[in-house]
C-alpha cells in the first residue's frame, strides 16, 4: 500500500541535477588536488604517473615538520583553552538566573563571528604590538596561542550552548533532588550529557584554529610559521606536487579529527 | 514477596542523611484547626507528614503577575496517600515543586514532620520525586539511576547494590537491569522513576501525573501497583492528577484545586458525595444543574421548588446560606426514570440513549428547557423496561440526592 507522504523534497525535478552540481563544484577542486599529490612529474597541472614519491619528500622536509608541530602545539593548546572558556561561558549564560548584561555578554561572545577576520588579525597585531612595546612583553608563541584560543571561543561556545539549551532541566531538578549537590549534579549529570556538545565545540575550534591564516600571518614571529603559513610561502615559487601531498596530509588530519569527535560525541549522544 | 521487603521498609529510618535534624519528635506541634478559604477543616489526630501554611506564590513582576497558588492551606499526614486534583494550570506542580525545594513561597511556609524546610535546599531533603516526564538519566543503566540517590547519599556500595536488587524487584524489572534507560517502554521508564524515588526512602513521596502518558490498561495497572508499593512502603504520597477517576480510585484523601486555591479536602467519598462547591461536583463525577428556588430551609436541608411547582429537599454545606434562586446538583445515578411523566418530581423527552456495557445514560430534555438531565442506569440481564428516544419520562430522585451549592 502506497502511504499518502509528505513532500519530499528529492521528487522535486531537477533535485537530482542541483545536487550533483553542488557536489561537484565542492569536491572536484579537492579531488584533483589529492590526485596530483600522487603525480610523478613535477608538475602540478601536468599528469605523468602515479608515485607516493611526494610524500616521502614532505615526510622528509625538516621545515615541514616545524610548521606541522607550530601548527598542533598552536591549535590543540587553543582548542582546549577555548573550549573549557565556552563550556564555562555556556554553563554561566544558561544555568543561572537571569543576570543583568546577560545579553550584553553573549553579544561579545559572539562578537568576534561578525567582526571581519582581517580587522581581528590587525587589531591583535597592534595589541601585541602595543604590549611588546609598553611592556617589552613577547609571548613568543603564545602569542599565537592567545590570539587562536580568543577566536575559537565563539566556535566552540555556540554547540555547547545549543546542546545546553536543549538538555532537559528536568534532569539537573531531580539529580537534586536524589540528594546531588550542585557540583555532584553538575559532574554525574549535566557534564557527561554535554560531552558530545564540547565535543562538537572542540572539533569546530580546531579546525578554525588548524587552517587560520590571516590573523596567524599577521600575529606569526619568525620561526613561528604553520602549516598554512608554510604552504602560502611554497605556492609562491614554482609549485611541486609537495604541496598537494602537503595540502592531502592536512586534510587527512582535519578529517580524522572531526570524525572522531563525531563518532565520540554520537556515542555519548544516544 | 512483600514480607522481607515491608520490614526493612515500614518504618523509614535516614540515620545519614545530612542537615536533616534528629529531633523530630522534640518539636511536636499541637493538634490545630486550620482554616481554608474561610472553610474550618478540622485537624484529626495522627501526627502530619507535610504541612502547608499560607503559601503563595507569585511569577512574573507587575502587570504579568500570575498567583500560581492563592494562599494555600493543608496538611497531609503520614503514611496518607494524597492526592492533588484539579485542571491544567491550577497550581498542582508548582505546590509539589515548593515541596521538593525547586522553587520558593512568594509567602507563607511548608513543614515537614513540624520542621521548617525553608532553608533546607532541594538536596537536603528528605523528599523525592516522580517527574511527569521520569526524567530518567539517559546515560545510566536502569540499576544506575535507581541506585544514583543512594550514591549521593554516600551509601556503601554493597547496600546500594542490595537496595537496588531490591526496588528492582518490587517493580519487577530485575531482567532489565542492565538496560540504557532509553531502551525500555513508556510504562518500565515510569517503574524505574518510581523505583529511583523510592529506593533513597524518602519521608515523603511526591508524584506529578505519573500516569498521564500510559495507555489506558497500563495506567489503571499501574495504579494498583502505586497502591500496593505505597502500601507496602508506608511512605506518603503525594500524587498529582487531573484525571478525577484515578484520584477517586486511589486516594485516602483528596485536595481539589482550582486557579491557585484549595477548593475542598476530603476523603473520596466526601467529595463526590458532599461537594462543597460547584466547581467541585462540576470537575469530580458527572453531575446534573438544575435551577430552583429556596422556599424553606431546617436544620441544614432546604426545601426548593423547581418551575414545575414539584418541591424536593436538598442538603447543603455547611457555612452557606442558600436563598432565593439557587442551583441544585444532582448525580446521574442518584435518580431513575419512570415510563410515567406524571410519576417523576420532573419530566422530559427523552433525546438520547448512550450505552456504555455496564452502564445507559439517558439523556432527558426537560419539559422547564435547560441542560439535558441525564440518568445513569447500570445494566443487567433483567432491565425491567425500555426506553426509546422520543419517549415522554419522568425523572425520580433518590433520597439525599439533591445538593444546594455554592455557584
Ligand atoms: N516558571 C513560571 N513562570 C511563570 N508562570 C508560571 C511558571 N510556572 C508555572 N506558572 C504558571 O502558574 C500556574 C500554575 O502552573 P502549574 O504548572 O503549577 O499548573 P499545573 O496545575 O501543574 O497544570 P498541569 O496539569 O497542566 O501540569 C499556571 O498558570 C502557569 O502558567
Ligand atoms: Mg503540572
Amino acid at each position: 500500500m502506497a502511504e499518502p507522504r509528505v513532500m519530499d523534497i528529492k521528487d522535486q525535478p531537477g533535485f537530482r541535477t542541483i545536487a550533483i552540481i553542488c557536489l561537484l563544484v565542492l569536491y572536484v577542486p579537492v579531488l584533483i588536488l589529492m590526485i596530483f599529490s600522487l603525480n610523478s612529474g613535477s608538475l602540478v597541472t601536468h599528469w605523468e604517473g602515479v608515485t607516493l614519491g611526494w610524500y616521502g619528500t614532505a615526510f622528509l622536509n625538516e621545515e615541514f615538520h616545524a610548521a606541522a608541530r607550530n601548527t598542533l602545539i598552536i591549535s590543540v593548546t587553543a582548542t582546549i583553552v577555548s573550549t573549557i572558556c565556552a563550556t564555562l561561558a555556556a554553563i554561566g549564560m544558561t544555568r543561572v538566573k537571569p543576570w543583568r548584561g546577560l545579553a550584553a555578554a553573549f553579544m561579545v561572545i559572539n562578537l568576534p563571528l561578525m567582526v571581519p577576520e582581517i580587522i581581528t588579525a590587525v587589531a591583535t597585531l597592534s595589541f601585541f604590538a602595543l604590549i611588546a612595546g609598553v611592556f617589552g612583553l613577547n609571548f613568543g608563541i603564545g602569542n599565537l596561542i592567545l590570539a587562536h584560543t580568543v577566536f575559537c571561543i565563539p566556535f566552540a561556545y555556540m554547540p555547547i550552548r545549543a546542546r545546553l539549551e536543549d538538555m532537559d532541566l528536568t534532569l539537573e531538578y531531580a539529580a537534586a533532588d536524589l540528594y546531588a549537590t550542585p557540583w555532584s549534579a553538575f559532574r554525574r549529570i549535566t557534564l557527561p550529557l554535554l560531552v558530545p556538545g564540547i565535543m562538537s565545540g572542540a572539533a569546530l575550534a580546531f579546525i578554525v584554529s588548524f587552517d587560520d591564516f590571516t590573523i596567524t600571518q599577521l600575529v606569526a614571529g619568525p620561526g613561528q610559521t604553520t602549516l598554512p603559513l608554510y604552504i602560502w610561502n611554497q605556492i609562491r615559487r614554482p609549485m611541486t606536487p609537495e604541496i598537494n601531498a602537503i595540502s592531502t596530509i592536512l586534510l587527512m588530519v582535519s578529517i580524522l579529527f572531526v570524525s572522531v569527535s563525531f563518532l565520540i560525541a554520537r556515542r555519548r549522544a544516544k | 514477596m512483600g514480607i522481607a521487603f515491608e520490614n526493612q521498609l515500614a518504618a523509614p529510618q535516614l540515620p545519614s542523611r545530612p542537615a536533616y535534624g534528629d529531633n523530630q519528635t522534640g518539636t511536636h506541634l499541637p493538634e490545630r484547626a486550620g482554616s481554608l478559604n474561610g472553610v474550618i477543616v478540622p485537624e484529626q489526630p495522627g501526627k502530619n507528614a507535610i504541612e502547608v501554611r499560607g503559601v503563595r506564590k507569585v511569577f512574573g513582576t507587575g502587570e504579568n503577575q500570575v498567583a500560581a497558588l492563592d494562599t494555600v492551606s493543608v496538611s497531609i499526614r503520614e503514611n496518607e496517600f494524597f492526592t492533588l486534583l484539579g485542571p491544567s494550570g491550577c497550581g498542582k506542580t508548582t505546590l509539589l515543586r515548593l515541596i521538593a525545594g525547586f522553587d520558593f513561597p512568594t509567602a507563607g511556609e511548608i513543614l515537614l514532620h513540624g520542621q521548617d524546610i525553608a532553608p533546607l535546599p532541594p538536596f537536603k531533603r528528605p523528599v523525592n520525586t516522580v517527574f511527569q516526564s521520569y526524567a530518567l538519566f539517559p546515560h545510566m543503566t536502569v540499576a544506575q539511576n535507581i541506585g544514583f540517590g543512594l550514591e549521593m547519599l554516600g551509601k556503601a556500595r554493597a547496600e546500594i547494590e542490595a537496595r537496588v536488587a531490591q526496588m528492582l524487584k518490587l517493580v519487577k524489572m530485575e531482567a532489565l537491569k542492565a538496560r540504557r534507560t532509553s531502551e525500555i517502554s513508556g510504562g518500565q521508564q515510569q517503574r524505574v522513576a518510581l523505583a529511583r524515588a523510592l529506593a533513597p526512602q524518602p519521608k515523603v513521596l511526591l508524584l506529578d501525573e505519573p500516569l498521564s502518558a500510559l495507555d489506558y490498561k497500563l495506567r489503571k495497572e499501574m495504579q494498583i501497583e502505586l497502591k500496593r508499593l505505597q502500601h507496602e512502603t508506608g511512605i506518603t504520597f503525594i500524587f498529582v492528577t487531573h484525571d478525577q477517576e484515578e484520584a477517586l480510585t486511589m486516594s485516602d484523601r483528596i485536595a481539589v484545586m482550582s486557579a491557585g486555591k484549595i477548593l475542598q479536602v476530603g476523603t473520596p467519598r466526601d467529595i463526590y458525595d458532599r461537594p462543597a462547591e460547584r466547581f467541585v461536583a462540576d470537575f469530580i463525577g458527572e453531575t446534573n444543574f438544575l435551577p430552583g428556588t429556596v422556599v424553606s430551609k431546617q436544620a441544614g436541608v432546604a426545601t426548593v421548588k423547581f418551575a414545575s411547582s414539584a418541591t424536593i429537599s436538598a442538603g447543603y454545606p455547611e457555612g452557606f446560606d442558600p436563598t432565593g434562586e439557587v442551583t441544585l446538583v444532582v448525580r446521574p445515578e442518584h435518580a431513575d426514570l419512570v415510563p410515567d411523566p406524571a410519576k417523576g418530581t420532573i419530566a422530559g423527552t427523552l433525546a438520547n440513549i448512550v450505552y456504555f456495557g455496564t452502564d445507559t445514560h439517558y439523556h432527558v430534555k426537560l419539559d422547564g428547557g435547560g441542560e439535558n438531565f441525564i440518568v445513569r442506569h447500570q445494566n443487567s440481564r433483567s432491565s425491567p423496561v425500555t426506553y426509546a428516544t422520543g419517549a415522554k419520562v419522568g425523572i425520580q430522585f433518590e433520597e439525599d440526592a439533591a445538593r444546594v451549592l455554592k455557584d
